[in-house]
């Protein structure tokens, strides 16, 4: 045990800058930078309901931000991350189920997550 | 004397010894947060843009209010853990811990600014 930390040069495996990109890996790997990336939103969100919560002048100052430029890209930014982490989640609970899990499937609802964030996005856009 | 074997307590709990307590909370939460997500979004979106006095009407509506509390708490908590299935994935050792520790206290730190705000505003 004593040379336990000795480090042993280990031939690695092909790995992500060897295969091609596939649908699949890429889907799966926006899932988890969609869904940590919302923390910027959040973080916004809950300063801006704090601002509103301790009065008009803080408010001002804060919702100026919220709403400027930096608001705009942060929370545009945002509602594709929400809309493409709430498809993606959804297909996480149907592959849950056992379905859909044949290749030629997969890699169609990893298109149905992509296109279909971005045309919630705009929809979410339009209405609101 | 417990008449529990090893063998008993290990069956079902896995490397994590939590067996799939994570996987079931982010089950249920994202099913929460599927049905709430969309009204939420709406309603966040149409307060978003309005003055002081339309912010504060918009929050202190009683649908509104709970909403948005369900969607912070539900919501961080399936951030917390999805965090820190992320940094368990790529951080090790006392990195890790101190990272894990770090989203835990910070996302539970934003429930509760997010309450005491929507606390404040609506009652």
């Amino acid at each position: 045990m004593a040379d336990v930390k000795q480090q042993v040069e280990r031939p690695l495996s092909p790995h992500l800058q060897i295969y091609r990109p596939q649908m699949t890996a890429i889907s799966s790997i926006l899932t988890r930078i969609t869904g940590n990336g919302l923390i910027v939103g959040v973080i916004l969100a809950v300063w801006w309901l704090l601002a509103a919560a301790s009065g008009p002048d803080y408010f001002n100052y804060v919702d100026a931000i919220a709403t400027g430029w930096f608001g705009d890209v942060v929370f545009t930014l945002s509602l594709l991350a929400i809309w493409y982490h709430y498809l993606a989640g959804l297909r996480h609970l149907y592959f849950d189920a056992g379905k859909g899990l044949e290749v030629q499937t997969a890699e169609l609802l990893g298109w149905v997550c992509v296109i279909g964030s971005v045309v919630l996005t705009v929809i979410t856009i339009y209405l609101v | 004397m417990r008449y529990l074997t090893d063998r008993k307590r290990a069956t079902g709990r896995g490397a994590s010894g939590t067996g799939t307590e994570h996987h079931w909370h982010m089950t249920v939460s994202a099913v929460g947060l599927a049905i709430m997500v969309p009204t939420f979004l709406y309603l966040f979106g149409s307060a978003l843009g309005g003055g002081y006095p339309e912010v504060h009407a918009a929050f202190a509506d009683p649908f509104t209010a709970i909403l948005t509390a369900m969607v912070l708490v539900v919501g961080l908590n399936h951030f917390r853990r999805g965090a820190q299935m992320m940094i368990e994935d790529y951080a090790r050792g006392m990195n890790r811990k101190l990272l894990v520790i770090f989203v835990i206290t910070f996302s539970y730190f934003l429930m509760a600014c997010g309450l005491f705000a929507l606390a404040k505003i609506a009652l």
